[in-house]
């Protein structure tokens, strides 16, 4: 039960949508790819929780993405990323 | 002359009062906190002993974090597996989060944000910089990392990575500034005092050891 989906080093996408509750997602990384670089707790699910319906446990993944994917024209070195937490419903795995 | 005698300067340190809130927010805000309260949801002395609990953190627990990881080789690794255990083990309260402690390094540089709303490890370290909390910082500094932290004094060589750590859902972040040069026979309590807030999120790199 509530076992973790997705694995450190696993590479996933960001899903792009929507929902028209309050998420934690910010706009600049919906579908975006990155990779598992820890895998969190299970925490309440923010869309539920606002909705009135509990705080069913999800889990968290941090998920590491390179800087120059997120943004056009990034002025930065080829190492720079960034990371984010990311609730396991947001994420796919990626080939 | 004052009529009364004593030291200090007014000029320094008068304070206005709070204002009255006025925008239509923070009526909102005043008039939920009444209806929690009145319904139940908890009282206005529990409300009262976290808003205490709050203010008495500050970035010098922070410090004694760091101090405790510089000086003793295993705390650091626990504290870098798993942070909340590991600043539990000072005697830290840190529910409900998890917390993450990032580690500067010679070719790494870590720096903590919220873009969403401000989340920030309050309970340890008090309450956050203005700047902090600015749409301009929030914005910015996961888009051009390398700007904001000049803007900062913080200036980095190609040599260096930025790692920027959004902070957008249950846990707390806190970075691992790295220990000056110079300061290998210091005791733990004097490294402690080094320690700064602006270190702690990212937006110092170098400490001052003079």
């Amino acid at each position: 039960m509530n076992e973790p989906v997705f694995q450190v080093g696993q590479r996933v996408r960001i899903d792009d949508r929507t929902p028209p509750v309050h998420h934690r997602v910010p706009a600049y990384a919906k579908g975006k790819i990155g990779i598992v670089e820890r895998v969190c707790g299970l925490h309440g699910e923010p869309e539920k929780f606002i909705r009135g319906d509990g705080k069913p446990p999800q889990r968290i993944y941090r998920v590491l993405i390179q800087q120059d994917k997120l943004w056009e024209s990034y002025e930065g070195t080829q190492g720079d990323k960034l990371e984010i937490e990311i609730f396991e419903h947001w994420l796919e795995s990626v080939e | 002359m004052s009529d009364h005698d004593h030291e200090h300067d007014h000029s320094r340190t008068f304070q206005p009062d709070h204002a009255e809130p006025t925008s239509e927010g923070a009526r909102v805000g005043l008039a939920l906190r009444e209806l929690l309260i009145e319904a139940g949801h908890y009282t206005a002395e529990e409300e009262q002993a976290v808003i205490a609990s709050m203010q008495g953190a500050s970035p010098e627990n922070g410090g004694r974090i760091v101090a405790k990881a510089w000086t003793d080789p295993a705390y650091k690794e626990r504290l870098l597996a798993n942070g909340a255990a590991a600043i539990r083990e000072l005697g830290f309260e840190l529910e409900p989060y998890e917390f993450t402690v990032m580690e500067n390094t010679d070719d790494t540089h870590n720096v903590i944000v919220c873009t969403l709303c401000s989340c920030y490890p309050r309970a340890l370290l008090g309450m956050s910089p203005a700047w902090y909390k600015s749409s301009s910082y929030r914005a910015r500094v996961v888009r051009e990392p390398r700007s904001v932290l000049a803007e900062f004094g913080v200036e980095l060589t190609d040599e260096v990575d930025v790692r920027v750590h959004d902070s957008t859902a249950e846990l707390r972040y806190m970075v691992l500034p790295q220990r000056p040069e110079g300061t290998a026979d210091w005791p733990e309590e004097q490294l402690a005092k080094l320690i700064t807030r602006d270190s702690l999120v990212g937006t110092q790199r170098n400490l001052e050891t003079t």
